[in-house]
């Protein structure tokens, strides 16, 4: 692939993200989805899944087209997540009171049980992560209009 | 035995992180200091936190050093410095003095009094079906919390993307039009 | 009673590092040091000797874990104090960019 010296760091860094960005990513999915039965959750999660995409960005300066993504978009992902949670939380009155746990709770070591738990990390962890994205892409595009002046 | 040299090492660090000149090594500081305190939730038997703290830990630091970087300047001693100093390091005297004296009341280092969590403990897989106990805490028995932190939040995010707006299309107007 | 007195001498620290700088970044990082060392001495109050983790499995018995209310508040904070040190950074940011100092002696003007 191409490599400009001129954005970012060196070609080592660079290589090394190519092969590894997708791991990490896969990571924090994993660490979401198995938030009931290991340690983790949605903040962790969430939290690693930004830090993967903040990894690209670090790595290859102007040229990642991560850093195309406007600031509407990712402000309208976040409220799109705290929506979920708060239906989540709506959805218990089907029960009888808010945020009752509603679904139904399987067999307890199973992937596909305790009831509304998983959609609960899911949605947290889409709010968390987009969230400080949206921060860390704050920070840097207010760095590249003060060096244009 | 293995906690009392880490909380050493982390007031060492903190001591290295206020008093250095240099504003990046007093940012490496924090993050000694964080570092500890992630191997401290490991021995105290907590890997939800371990794993939370070192990840925000991590992304905390990316975010100070990225606003802190060739921006140092020298400062110079001025003013009523001995004053200052002295009444502030007899304010935290008395501080201490104080609360020696209300830690004597609590109980042993390692004897918890678990009135409230004997319900949650035996209850919990039953009732949620999840075996993870912290994520069944923080997601069905106290979710409500989880939704003023989650407020909290996106409060902060709006709170920082209104503050580092460029500015906006009315000003390049004015400007054109002048 | 060693590990308490401990944890509120980091306190002190990160105290001291608030009211006696005069650098805004300094001011910060004793802000973060007080946030750790709160975190630190609410999950010391709920630890049992020889407890385990509180997540279950397939054959141990239950009641000897160690207080997990005190983690699952913890958790809330620490992805608070996140949120509050990004937020205090960036306002430090745009004062850099208006007075071109991060002195607090010298950030005196009231208007504009």
């Amino acid at each position: 692939m191409i490599d400009n010296p001129k954005t970012g760091m060196s070609l080592i860094v660079k290589t090394i993200t190519r092969l590894t960005v997708g791991l990490i990513l896969l990571f924090g999915i994993y660490i979401v989805l198995h938030g009931h039965l290991s340690p983790g959750g949605g903040f962790a999660g969430g939290v690693i899944i930004a830090l993967s995409l903040v990894h690209l960005i670090l790595a290859f300066g102007r040229d990642a087209k991560v850093s195309k993504i406007s600031m509407n978009l990712a402000s309208n992902l976040e409220s799109l997540g705290a929506l979920m949670f708060l239906s989540v939380a709506l959805l218990g009155f089907l029960g009888g009171s808010f945020f009752l746990n509603v679904f139904k709770k399987g067999a307890p070591f199973k992937l596909f049980s305790s009831g509304t738990i998983p959609f609960s990390n899911i949605a947290i962890s889409l709010k968390v992560g987009v969230g400080l994205f949206a921060i860390f892409l704050a920070l840097i595009i207010l760095e590249g209009t003060k060096r244009k002046k | 035995m293995e906690l009392h040299l880490l909380l050493l090492f982390m007031i060492f660090a903190a001591i290295v992180a206020i008093e250095v000149k240099d504003l990046l090594s007093s940012v490496i500081g924090v993050g000694a200091v964080g570092f500890a305190l992630c191997l401290a939730f490991l021995i105290l038997k907590a890997p939800d936190l371990a794993i939370t703290q070192l990840v925000v830990e991590i992304l905390c630091l990316i975010i100070l050093i990225r606003a802190t970087i060739n921006k140092d300047l020298p400062l110079t001693i001025e003013g009523r410095w001995v004053f200052n100093t002295v009444s502030t390091l007899v304010f935290v005297a008395v501080f201490l003095f104080f609360a020696f004296l209300a830690l004597k009341e609590m109980p042993v280092f390692g004897n918890p009094i678990m009135g409230v969590v004997k319900r949650y403990l035996e209850q919990g897989t039953a009732q949620t079906g999840a075996v993870n106990l912290v994520t069944a805490i923080i997601l069905d028995f106290r979710a409500y919390d989880t939704l003023g932190e989650a407020t909290v939040l996106f409060t902060s995010v709006i709170g920082i993307m209104a503050v580092l707006r460029r500015p906006g299309r009315k000003k390049i107007e004015e400007k054109s039009h002048d | 009673m060693t590990l308490y007195f401990l944890c509120l001498i980091l306190f002190c620290i990160g105290l001291y590092g608030v009211l006696r700088k005069r650098n805004l970044v300094k001011i910060i990082v004793g802000l973060g040091i007080i946030e750790y060392s709160m975190n630190l001495f609410f999950v010391l109050l709920g630890y049992k000797m020889h407890g385990r983790a509180p997540i279950d499995a397939q054959n141990q018995d239950i009641l000897n874990m160690v207080d997990p209310i005190p983690q699952a508040l913890v958790l809330t904070s620490i992805v608070i104090g996140l949120g509050v040190t990004a937020l205090l950074i960036s306002i430090a940011i745009r004062i850099y960019d208006k007075y071109g100092t991060f002195d607090i002696t010298k950030i005196k003007r009231l208007k504009g």
